[in-house]
């Protein structure tokens, strides 16, 4: 495997206060990278500076191989997909939300009509195309805020804690169709949760943040049974 | 009867195009404002919303000034003509589109810009999806832009002269006919102006609040 995601010597400040250190991280094609830390330790940034969504003190993100900072911001964005914490659905119909991304990139019309049903069955909400979205409830709402960004067929999906507004059965049911749909796509991702039991559902890896740097990136079971120092024991145990 | 028909024609076309103008400049300025980040910003504010509360005679001496035969702009010989008035207005209309473009636009969930430039939006496509969320704030702001110019009076007298067949726009006629004495003219110009004014609104208010059931 190669990797998708190649991040080197990676600062981001906010307030003139260093957010986010990373040294290195690798995400490979295909795998699910599960980001866990405590709230404000810059898991979210990282989710940021790999969506060009925030300005980078220094270091390179390599995107296939490529040094991302070449493009344009939108070409760059536009192979991947972002997720956030709420739905963020638009004043508008189900399909609308749905199809807005693939008009941004100008896809036409059929292929448009064909891939918002298509992912919109996927995620059991195709009954709700017609509804308007701001009338939907959380776990609709989030479904097909889901909906929209795989409908782009992202090479790259960024997911930031897209369980943590839901009730914990909702959740259970979108974190199982997430994953047979992760698995079934092949879809790299990368997902920032402060829920463990998430991350070991959804991912085959995992990098651990704390105090703003990445302290240990593996799979989630190598993690556990071999924390990299005392701070990752202590936030694995709590 | 016809004079009425062609004063309430002008008063519609002028507040009209001054109207159409000021959106032109004030979405995009009130939207930079809104959505930028830069030193003065605040600043940069302020001044937009005290013009929005800018006096029309002050503009109406401004723009007298300017056009004035003697003026710096006198050589393009505007001054006592339609356009004087759409000049002046469009100076009053600006400001009050670009404070409620801004604030309609900084009312709206900051993270909405994350995930549309995270859905691949460029930047264009970002502010055309956000002046589509807030719609209907922004249609108050063309609602209040078209009023603050169909109803003034000061700078439209100042600028256009008030000449018969000319330049003789609704709230300068119910002046005239009031200064005659003629309340019976100003009453019936007066009730017109309410008239059209309402018309316009409720038509807007109607789409505006179509968008807010959909």
């Amino acid at each position: 495997m190669s990797a998708l995601i190649e991040v080197r010597d990676l600062q981001v400040k906010r307030r003139g206060q260093i957010a986010l250190e990373v040294e290195s991280l690798k995400v490979e094609k295909g795998d699910v990278l599960a980001v866990v830390g405590p709230n404000g330790t810059g898991k979210s940034t990282l989710l940021l500076a790999l969506a060009r969504l925030i300005r980078l003190e220094r270091g390179q993100i390599l995107f296939d191989g490529k040094q991302a900072q070449a493009e344009s911001d939108a070409v760059y964005r536009r192979r991947l997909a972002l997720v956030l914490q709420d739905p963020l659905l638009f004043d508008m119909s189900v399909f609308d939300n749905v199809a807005s991304g693939l008009r941004f990139r100008g896809v036409g019309k059929e292929e448009i009509h064909t891939r918002v049903h298509l992912w919109l069955e996927r995620l059991r909400v195709g009954h709700l195309l017609k509804r308007p979205a701001l009338e939907l409830s959380g776990g609709e709402a989030q479904r097909v805020s889901l909906a929209r960004a795989l409908a782009l067929e992202p090479q790259l999906l960024l997911l930031d804690e897209p369980f943590s507004a839901l009730d914990p059965p909702t959740r259970v049911r979108l974190l199982e169709d997430l994953g047979s749909l992760l698995h079934e796509t092949g879809t790299t991702t990368v997902f920032v949760t402060h829920n463990l039991a998430e991350a070991d559902k959804l991912a085959n890896n995992m990098a651990v943040i704390l105090n703003s740097k990445i302290q240990q990136v593996g799979p989630p079971a190598h993690i556990r049974s071999s924390p990299a120092n005392d701070e990752v024991a202590v936030f694995l145990s709590m | 009867m016809s004079e009425i028909f062609e004063v309430t024609l002008l008063s519609l076309q002028v507040s009209g195009i001054a109207t159409v103008i000021s959106l032109l400049i004030g979405l995009p300025f009130g939207s930079w404002i809104a959505l930028g980040k830069f030193p003065g910003r605040s600043f940069l504010l302020s001044i937009v919303n005290t013009g929005m509360a800018l006096p029309p005679v002050v503009v109406g001496l401004m723009v007298a000034m300017m056009l004035w035969r003697s003026g710096p702009l006198g050589a393009l010989r505007l001054i006592y003509t339609p356009w004087a008035i759409v000049i002046a207005q469009t100076i009053i209309a600006t400001p009050v589109v670009i404070g409620l473009t801004s604030a309609a636009l900084q009312s709206l969930d900051p993270r909405l810009q994350l995930q549309l430039y995270g859905l691949g939006a460029t930047r264009i496509q970002m502010v055309l999806m956000l002046w589509r969320e807030a719609r209907l704030p922004l249609l108050a702001a063309l609602m209040a832009g078209f009023g603050s110019v169909i109803s003034e009076v000061g700078a439209s007298m100042m600028v256009g002269g008030n000449i018969r067949g000319q330049t003789r726009v609704l709230t300068t006629a119910i002046v005239l006919e009031t200064n005659k004495g003629q309340f019976d003219n100003a009453v019936s110009l007066a009730v017109l102006l309410l008239l059209i004014t309402f018309l316009i609104n409720w038509a807007l208010t109607w789409i505006q609040q179509k968008g807010a059931r959909k």
